[in-house]
């Protein structure tokens, strides 16, 4: 039997793509537990709820492809998305919200346009926006730490019993956009949670992202063109606009980098190769676009948080960036740029 | 070790090594094979020409193919004994066809043709190192396999700025080149003096990575006083790519499309650079090469040194092979080489490494995963392309766009692929595409060729035409005035000529105009005389019978003169020109049994006018007798000088009749004739092959 | 009053200006199309081999570009229909040729058979056949494009055309095979 002959090289390194997606998941940990300290179980359904619908949707539209189920399941990609997700919703959120948003992340954000390595946006992030624009009262309803108990909260998630409104409690984004009033240090008064910057929960977990963020890092996951150059945008948009802690302020830069979902976005979101640029230099831009729109909406938008939106809109820009940021191959002279003719 | 300023590429990977395993020992010497396959391709290029025959006895080190373009090499027998066979053989090669080899069995003698003193290279000319380097079938050891000489001509006249040796051997593996270094230091560097006497340059740079202290230490205490540098670079692949060292070394890239030379650097293998001084100074060619014995399925492994065409089975047999582990050989490196598919081949010039690897050691490889664009490819890319927008392109055979992306800069060293985490065959992927680019430009080319040669004709045909057409209309105005001349001058002509004596062909043509001219007139009268018979008709037709009497007599008159008078000025002449009379008559007779075919004559005249050309054929064929006669009594010696001469006549003759008997067959094939018409014509066909086959035996007289 | 004709005298100077300026342009930057014709017969293959029909593949080009097939080219094949699809950006049909697509292939003349008739010679459009009047002829075979044309003049049919040889130099890297596609009716559609 005639076998055509395989090219070199024979040998490869260790990496898989299911070991990378595996990194990924352990890095969000410590964002997972330190979000389960404050919001108990409401993470953890979470997280539950949205790997559970990722991998029986995907299964459903991979057969409707036409296509071996454990094959395209085995690379763990919609487990990273679902993961994500279920830590970007704000917890308890009803099972049908959570249904809705992987829904469309994974049909829509992902199989529609080919699968794995496709798909020109960020799944978590179009899910997330969806239910975003579609519920947002919802959506803006984050639980105050430590208040729902468990029982509560499954009654609400799974049975639909309303929403309490002594539960709810504005984040200090939401705060900041809708309290002009006051001044930042009556602001955090009200928030009597440990923390040195804004009290709340959120620098806690943005701690917890950051940690894992870095050991990403660390293993070489990702390079740290996009999450530093995001991370740079936004501290130097927040410095600028910055006018100290009058009524009127937009935050400071250590606010702006520990609220929100700021370092989720960072590590977890705009590292996703497949819907960012390709390039070092690409991707720095990338992060700097992310950076920009984040303080942009965040200070003067519609929305108190921005990461969904501002990745989104930096997606669709990755291909252009991707035209003008190719790198200079050794031996040419310069590096091409731009739309070459014979480009369709 | 003086410190050199060090530059560095972009990327590259860290593989394991797997150097320690080959390099404990020293290199070993395996027993002579008692049969030498011996490729007559070894080098990048164009094969070289057997020069030996089945049978021939040769001596080692003797040529046995010559390198007939400048982009090839020579191959000489690796030892002595007989050529066996000159046919296709197993060869190492990824697609594992087999190629053109010389087959030697060796004799066990291993005698060397005559022994050649030592030379010293400083007694020698460049040029004349030059021949030697070319002569000797060298080229590079490396792995590439490009002829040396090639590298050692045009540029470097005006001496070069950069020599580097390179001594690198990035690729995991490998270590023939450490093992060369380490115990042929001296032989290296003494290559080395004769490639600077060669090329004047203005730095020496002997290289290697620092994995290999043994090798750098040993090249340090054999330099002496030499102004070389050995450096010390980091390890790192693939460092030891030409391009990537001469950016690690000087800074500079070497531009995409243009070679080292264009910036005045040299890069030589340590390997060829030994071989350059066994050349130069031993007086031996290029006949065995240090290759390492590796993998996890061998015993033993270690480096050796084998002859060119060892067969590799028994190579690996040597080191231990243990087949029952043995998964596959890799020839080469693990990261560019090529897995071997007959281990009857033999080892070659390029053959720098043997890994016979068990299925632990370098297992089948796993389902490709889709690319997620992780972008590891291009982090480790060493010209700085990117890999996986390549891939795309490459998928998509959108060769406009992998130009643009710089494919044909990829050095397929395979660090892409190794890193890839979705275990994508990328080089795979772009070799096939380089492959399918490089057939479309060669066709597009071609294409182009054709087109220009085409037009090229058209417009030759075109000027033929006109040129023609201008000629018919000059010569018809000529002939024009030469006629209105001749009507002046005819009757004065035809007055003079009996006086003269002398008489022209002209004046003959006149003659004959006069003549039947004269009877056309008669034959009128006498028809006007058939219907009125008057007195007056029939003194005209008396008297114009007179007239052309009188004319036929001039002409006889002036045709016997001529005839005498060719008789006496050229005898030869007379029979020449009655021959060729003859040959124009049966031509013209021949056309005219065509035009009457043609024009569906009756059969009748159809007859008459074959029995005509019939009788026209005769008639020749007589005169071309007596003419055979006259020349063969006149000379004979010039005949039996050309005593070939008439045999190939007459096969010429034969294949003519022939080739017009089969055109005949074929059209009444076509024309739809009866059956019997083309049994007969088959007959003519064969019985003219069976003429011709009796005319070119050579038992024929003639 | 005034300011109508005002608006008036701007928007007639304004458009003068513009209208200069457009002229300007399309005189300056003008693009240099490369004419259809010469664009077509670049993607054929130059065999010249008359197997569409036409004498040549100028004329084969010229009909294309007036509207005729784009499918009557069997030296170019498929490859060859494609790219007159995409440049004409047409529906790519299937080669219209009895025979279908055929390996590449240069004349061969059997030498010791050759009259030196010159027929072929006559016939080569583009002189790749060398040899004189009662001479014994050769072909050129780098030179040849496999048209074939030569072959029906000759009278002792001592023409063949013979495959193009191949060695493993010319051996290439065939793309890996894939595992799956992204739409899974393309691979369906040929089991």
């Amino acid at each position: 039997m005639y076998l055509p002959p395989k090219s070199s090289p024979h040998t490869t390194n260790k990496s898989s793509t299911q070991n990378l997606m595996l990194r990924v998941i352990l890095a969000t940990l410590p964002a997972f537990l330190v979000s389960s300290y404050f919001f108990g179980i409401g993470p953890a359904i979470n997280v539950a709820l949205c790997i559970i619908f990722a991998v029986s949707i995907e299964a459903f539209i991979v057969s409707l492809r036409k296509r071996p189920v454990s094959y395209a399941l085995k690379d763990g990609s919609v487990i990273v998305t679902a993961v994500l997700l279920g830590l970007a919703l704000p917890p308890f959120s009803s099972w049908w919200l959570v249904l809705i948003a992987i829904g469309f992340a994974v049909i829509f954000g992902k199989h529609l346009f080919g699968g794995l390595g496709q798909n020109p946006f960020n799944p978590a992030m179009l899910g997330y926006v969806v239910v975003l624009v579609s519920f947002p009262v919802a959506m803006t309803s984050w639980p105050a730490p430590q208040t729902v108990a468990s029982s509560d909260a499954l009654a609400h998630v799974f049975l639909g019993t309303p929403w309490l409104d002594a539960w709810s409690h504005a984040t200090v984004l939401d705060t900041l956009k809708n309290n002009h009033s006051l001044t930042l240090h009556e602001l955090w008064q009200d928030y009597p949670y440990s923390g040195w910057i804004s009290s709340n929960s959120s620098e806690w977990i943005n701690l917890a992202f950051l940690l894992g963020g870095l050991y990403l890092l660390y293993k070489r996951v990702f390079t740290w063109h996009a999450p530093v150059a995001m991370l740079l945008a936004l501290a130097l948009m927040s410095l600028i606009f910055w006018n100290g802690s009058g009524s009127a302020s937009n935050g400071s830069p250590l606010f702006h980098l520990f609220s929100g979902a700021t370092m989720l976005g960072a590590f977890f979101i705009i590292t996703d190769p497949v819907s960012s640029a390709t390039s070092n230099q690409g991707r720095f831009i990338f992060g700097l676009g992310v950076g920009v729109l984040v303080y942009i909406i965040r200070a003067w938008g519609g929305y108190p948080d921005a990461i969904a939106f501002s990745v989104l809109l930096m997606n669709l820009c990755a291909p252009t960036i991707d035209y003008f940021t190719r790198p200079r191959t050794y031996g040419q002279r310069k590096a091409k740029r731009g739309f070459n003719p014979g480009d369709n | 070790m003086t410190h050199w300023p060090l530059d560095k590429f972009h990327g590259g990977i860290h593989p394991p090594e797997n150097k320690s395993q080959s390099n404990q020992g020293n290199i070993q010497y395996p027993p002579l094979p008692k049969r030498l396959i011996v490729p007559v391709l070894q080098h990048a290029g164009q094969p070289a020409e057997p020069c030996v025959e089945i049978g021939n006895y040769v001596y080692k080190g003797q040529l046995i193919a010559q390198n007939m373009t400048a982009i090839s090499a020579s191959v000489h027998a690796p030892s002595s004994g007989t050529v066996t066979a000159i046919g296709p053989a197993p060869y190492p090669h990824q697609s594992g066809e087999p190629y053109l080899a010389i087959e030697i069995h060796t004799d066990g003698l291993d005698l060397w043709q005559e022994p050649t003193p030592e030379i010293n290279p400083s007694t020698l000319t460049s040029a004349e190192i030059f021949h030697i380097i070319q002569q000797s079938g060298i080229v590079g050891l490396g792995g590439a396999g490009f002829p040396t000489a090639i590298k050692l001509s045009g540029k470097i006249m005006s001496g070069i700025d950069s020599l580097i040796i390179n001594g690198t051997e990035c690729e995991p593996y490998i270590t023939a080149d450490d093992l060369l270094m380490r115990e042929r230091a001296d032989k290296i560097l003494a290559g080395v003096d004769i490639l600077v006497q060669l090329t004047r340059p203005k730095n020496v740079l002997i290289a290697t990575e620092d994995n290999k202290p043994e090798a750098l230490a040993s090249m340090q205490a054999a330099l002496g006083s030499r102004a070389y540098q050995v450096v010390s670079i980091p390890t790192l692949y693939p460092s030891g790519g030409e391009r990537q060292l001469i950016k690690i070394l000087t800074g500079q890239e070497v531009p995409s499309g243009s070679l080292p030379i264009d910036l005045g650097i040299i890069c030589q293998n340590v390997g060829t650079a030994e071989a350059i001084y066994n050349a130069v100074v031993l007086g031996r060619p290029l006949i065995s090469r240090v290759t390492t014995l590796t993998g996890t399925a061998l015993k033993q492994p270690m480096n050796v040194e084998c002859l060119l065409g060892t067969p590799i089975e028994e190579l690996l047999e040597f080191a231990g092979l243990d087949k029952q582990q043995l998964s596959k050989v890799i020839v080469g490196g693990p990261m560019m080489g090529f897995s071997l598919g007959n281990l009857a081949a033999p080892v070659i010039k390029t053959t720098n490494c043997l890994i016979a690897g068990t299925a632990q050691e370098f297992p089948s490889p796993e389902a490709a995963l889709p690319c997620i664009r992780c972008g590891e490819c291009e982090q480790v890319c060493p010209s700085n392309l990117l890999p996986q927008q390549l891939l795309f392109f490459a998928m998509g055979e959108q060769h406009e766009q992998l130009k643009a992306y710089n494919l044909p800069d990829c050095i397929e060293c395979g660090a892409c692929a190794y890193v890839c985490s979705s275990k994508i065959p990328l080089v795979q992927y772009y070799r096939a595409a380089k492959a399918d680019i490089r057939q479309h430009e060669q066709k597009m080319a071609k294409a182009e060729h054709a087109k220009q040669r085409y037009e090229l004709r058209q417009e030759r045909l075109r000027l033929e035409e006109e040129q023609k057409a201008a000629e018919r209309q000059a010569r018809n105005e000529r002939l024009a005035r030469v006629k209105a001349a001749q009507e002046q001058a005819a009757k004065q002509e035809a007055q003079q000529a009996q006086s003269t004596g002398s008489i022209s062909d002209d004046e003959l043509k006149h003659l004959k105009i006069a003549a039947s001219m004269a009877q056309v007139a008669l034959r009128k009268a006498e028809k006007q005389l058939a219907l009125h018979d008057t007195e007056a008709l029939q003194t005209q037709v008396a008297s114009l019978k007179d007239a052309a009497k009188q004319a036929q007599d001039a002409l006889a008159a002036a045709q016997a003169q001529l005839a005498q008078s060719w008789a006496t000025s050229s005898p030869a002449a007379a029979p020449d020109e009655a021959l060729k009379k003859a040959k124009i008559q049966l031509a013209m007779r021949r056309a005219a049994v065509k035009k009457a075919e043609k024009a569906e004559t009756d059969e009748a005249s159809l007859n008459s006018l074959r029995q005509a050309l019939q009788q026209a054929q005769q008639q020749l064929e007589q005169l071309n007798q007596t003419h055979a006669k006259a020349s063969s009594t006149e000379n004979t010696s010039t005949e039996q000088k050309t005593a070939a001469v008439p045999i190939s006549d007459a096969m010429k003759k034969a294949k003519i009749e022939l080739a017009m008997r089969r055109a005949a067959l074929k059209k009444a094939e076509k024309a739809g004739a009866s059956a019997d018409e083309l049994t007969q014509l088959q007959l003519a066909l064969s019985e003219a092959e069976k003429n011709l086959a009796q005319v070119s035996s050579p038992n024929n007289p003639g | 009053m005034t300011l109508i004709l005002t608006a008036v005298a701007v928007l007639s100077l304004l458009s003068l200006v513009f209208g200069a300026l457009l002229g300007f342009a399309a005189v300056r930057f003008r693009v240099e199309g490369n004419p259809i014709v010469e664009q077509i017969n670049a993607i054929l293959p130059q065999t010249q081999c008359g197997q569409c029909g036409y004498p040549g593949c100028r004329p084969y080009a010229e009909a294309i570009a007036a509207g005729d097939k784009i499918n009557k080219c069997p030296p170019g094949g498929e490859a060859t229909i494609q790219a007159l699809a995409d440049l004409l950006d047409v529906e790519p049909e299937p080669l219209d040729a009895a025979e279908g697509e055929k390996t590449p292939v240069v004349a061969y003349i059997r030498e010791e058979e050759c009259i030196g008739c010159t027929k072929c010679i006559q016939a080569c459009p583009v002189d790749a056949i060398l040899g004189s009047s009662r001479q014994m002829h050769t072909v050129i075979s780098s030179e040849c494009t496999g048209c074939d044309l030569c072959v029906e003049p000759c009278p002792v049919d001592c023409i063949e055309m013979r495959p193009i040889e191949t060695d493993l130099r010319s051996w290439k890297w065939q793309q890996p095979a894939r595992q799956y596609q992204i739409i899974a009716s393309d691979k369906e559609a040929l089991e």
